[in-house]
């Protein structure tokens, strides 16, 4: 991959993509059990790290990406093996580095552009939302945009409202993007080599809290698609919808809520653009009920979207309206017992589903 | 020129290798602009003389409603472009802000495509969907044509991040400058300044090309800017190489601005040049222009860079009345048939809408559209 054509050649972003992985269908994935059980940070980074490997127009930059080794250790070793070349630390400079990274991306370098925290990339609003999402468009299908914006997202640790962000909902709005928020480290492989596959410019949430999560990751390589959801868990009293870290607060309501017998769904969408809106409703045809759990403010949020999406393609399937559980409507607090309340946590999923039954 | 190349309305391939000469795609060498070889001062010549035709006729469609949205015209300052981008080779990369006709038709973009696009029409650079401000031209390394006010100064240090990379980590070989020309209202903008340091901090090969017209929209560059008089030293605060050009006399340019192209593709850094130089017409075409007296345009109209270059190579022997009075008459046809282009060009089809927004248009990634391939692009 290393000889991929630069733009002195014809290739036409718009219509001759380069190729992208080989996909192949869920039940034939590598294993999600076994005894690999790494972090989802060195997840991240396994992703980051082969496909640098394999492809030298890769290449991460950030604050503390290099020297540091990532300021949440994600990119731990990686100036080691790849040089300061590739891995590349920048001045706090979000709006520079970002707009750097995008023409370097419309040349044909494949930037992975880490924010330290999504809640930091407003200073860098127009690059990201202006240029990156509308270059092919602009450019009359001239110009591609081959970028990974990633970071953490969400509630960290009391942190307080600046730092907390979720920008799902804000940055989904922009047509020309995507978007991919894995809940746990193998997806949070799968899905990032995808992403830094793919000849769109991707946004690619993590959160701080999940990154010393620890699950089996296979030793062999995989690719998952971006636009196919996971059932998590399978019930049939009502299907919870969710993505990112909330799915894990989703898993453990449910935990508690089967000690009561109440068996519910848990679907993790992967990513929110594309939204596998199919494998909705297939679920709500056997539940008939749906709660989106989703971590950002409820005003014109993911949950919106999804619910409004529901009523439009299943609405005859449902027994009551479609229902949502977000952040309370609030700036983010300090204190801990009020972030805690502040989530969509476990407790508030429980209530809100007994409300459903 | 091989005034083929610009006459003949087709893409230019640039790759018989002769040195200065135009069609070589390469840089001259040439110390002084004196020294050029005849064939590279008149297409300058043709070039600024194209663009001032072009844009005649783009404000006379504008009037007509032909062309729509904001439209900025570039008279005034067609040395800045044509003299710059003649310091360069074919292949370094050139992004510009919206007040963009004149580097694209410098760069070599076709008077076709560039008067197709403001007509909003499928021939346009852009197939219609950038418009007046967003000039986009692939084959000839031009990356916009960018409307929001210095926007392109981060990505100008990208381009030289990129050719740098290419070029040390992918072994291309190549060491390639890149122009970002700003207007002055771009100064004040912080990207400006995180760019800067960028450049500097990294060693990119990127020149930032001030043109320096006295405005930002209706207010003076004295209004906006701090110590305007001495725009320079803010960038070698920075450590950037910089230097202030008068821009209005072509000649000039090349003797001050090519050794500068030729330090920072060789040492790899950046520069900052602060070019004066002036537009005749207001700021876009809806502009009542209260905040400047006509005297002062008059001003500069009498030191119009045009009328200089044509009577220095009138009186260099390169050209006479007869072939400057031709040359107007070829390019004024081409501009004419420019203009018949777009009217006769096909609009967009409706379809077009829900192409090019993504590369890989896989499903679901709206609720209300299905996106697909666009049609290829007419300059690819
Ligand atoms: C960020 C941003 N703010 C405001 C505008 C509106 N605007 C467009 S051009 C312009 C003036 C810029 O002047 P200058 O940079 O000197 O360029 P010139 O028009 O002289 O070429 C303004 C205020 C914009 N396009 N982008
Ligand atoms: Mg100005």
């Amino acid at each position: 991959m290393t000889t991929m054509p630069m733009i002195e050649s014809d290739i036409h972003p718009a219509v001759d993509n380069p190729p992208l992985p080989v996909f192949v269908p869920e039940d034939q994935m590598p294993s999600r059990v076994g005894d690999r059980i790494i972090q989802y940070r060195e997840a991240l980074k396994e992703a980051m790290s082969e496909e640098m490997r394999k492809d030298k127009r890769v290449f991460l930059c950030g604050e503390e990406v290099a020297q540091y080794n990532g300021a949440y250790k994600i990119s731990q070793g990686m100036l080691d093996e790849f040089g300061p070349k590739r891995v590349i630390d920048t001045p706090i400079s979000e709006n520079g580095f970002a707009g750097m990274a995008i023409a370097a991306a419309m040349t044909g370098l494949r930037p992975i552009v880490e924010f330290m925290s999504w809640s930091f990339s407003f200073v860098a609003a127009d690059p990201i939302l202006n240029n990156a999402p509308k270059m092919l468009y602009m450019s009359g299908g001239q110009f591609g945009c081959p970028i990974v914006f990633r970071g953490n997202d969400g509630a960290g640790g009391q942190l307080a409202s600046t730092h907390s962000w979720c920008v799902e909902a804000l940055y989904a709005n922009v047509p020309g993007l995507k978007m991919a928020i894995p809940s746990n480290p193998y997806d949070a492989k799968g899905l990032l080599k995808t992403a830094i596959n793919d000849p769109d410019p991707v946004f690619f949430m993590e959160s701080e809290r999940m990154l010393g999560d620890k699950a089996h990751v296979p030793e062999e390589e995989y690719y998952i698609p971006f636009g196919r959801a996971r059932l998590a868990r399978e019930g049939d009293a009502v299907t919870l919808v969710s993505f990112g870290r909330p799915v894990n607060f989703c898993l453990e309501a449910a935990e508690t809520l089967a000690a009561e017998g109440i068996e519910v769904d848990v679907l993790d969408m992967r990513t929110i653009r594309p939204l596998d809106i199919e494998s909705i409703i297939e679920r709500v045809k056997v539940t008939n009920k749906v709660l989106v759990v989703d971590q950002s403010w409820p005003f014109a949020s993911i949950a919106s979207e999804v619910m409004a999406q529901i009523c439009e393609t299943c609405f005859d399937w449902l027994d009551m309206a479609p229902a949502r559980l977000n952040t309370a409507d609030v700036p983010t607090p300090y204190a801990k017992g009020l972030e805690y309340d502040y989530l969509p946590n476990p407790e508030r999923i429980v209530d809100a589903v007994r409300k459903m039954l | 020129m091989t005034q083929a190349t610009a006459a003949s309305n087709e893409q230019s391939t640039m790759n018989t290798a002769k040195a200065d000469s135009p069609a070589s795609g390469l840089a001259p060498t040439a110390k002084t602009a004196a020294e050029l070889p005849k064939e590279v001062l008149v297409k300058w010549l043709y070039d600024m003389q194209l663009i001032r035709e072009f844009e005649n006729r783009t404000m006379q469609a504008y009037q007509q409603a032909q062309i729509g949205g904001f439209c900025h015209i570039y008279t005034g300052q067609e040395a800045v472009a044509v003299g710059t981008i003649g310091c360069t080779n074919h292949d370094d990369p050139v992004i510009t802000a919206y007040r963009d006709h004149g580097h694209a038709l410098a760069r070599g973009m076709t008077p076709n495509a560039c008067m197709a696009e403001m007509f909003g029409k499928t021939t346009g650079c852009a197939k219609g969907k950038g418009g007046s401000m967003h000039m986009f031209d692939r084959p000839n390394w031009l990356f916009g044509g960018h409307g929001i006010v210095s926007a392109q100064t981060p990505m100008g240090a990208g381009f030289a991040f990129a050719a740098k990379y290419e070029n040390e980590v992918m072994g291309t070989g190549k060491k390639k400058v890149t122009l970002c020309y700003m207007g002055d209202g771009a100064l004040d903008q912080g990207c400006f300044h995180e760019a800067q340091n960028l450049a500097s901090l990294w060693d990119l090969p990127v020149i930032y090309i001030l043109e320096n017209n006295g405005y930002s929209m209706g207010t003076a560059i004295h209004r906006h800017t701090a110590n305007a008089e001495n725009l320079i030293d803010r960038a070698k605060g920075y450590g950037i190489k910089a230097a202030k050009i008068d821009g209005l006399d072509i000649m000039n340019i090349y003797n001050e601005f090519k050794p500068i192209v030729d330090e920072c593709r060789e040492n790899s850094r950046p520069a900052f040049i602060d070019l004066k130089t002036y537009r005749y017409q207001g700021h876009s075409m809806s502009d009542p222009q209260k905040y400047r007296t006509k005297e002062e345009v008059d001003t500069y109209k009498d030191k119009d860079s045009i009328a200089k270059l044509c009577s220095d190579l009138m009186n260099m022997g390169h050209i006479d009345e007869a072939g400057w009075k031709s040359m107007r008459k070829e390019i004024s046809d081409i501009v004419r048939a420019s203009v018949e282009h777009a009217e006769a060009a096909p609009i967009p089809e409706a379809s077009e809408l829900y192409t090019d927004v993504y590369a890989n248009p896989q499903k679901n990634l709206s609720p209300t559209a299905t996106y697909t391939h666009g049609t290829k692009n007419p300059l690819m």
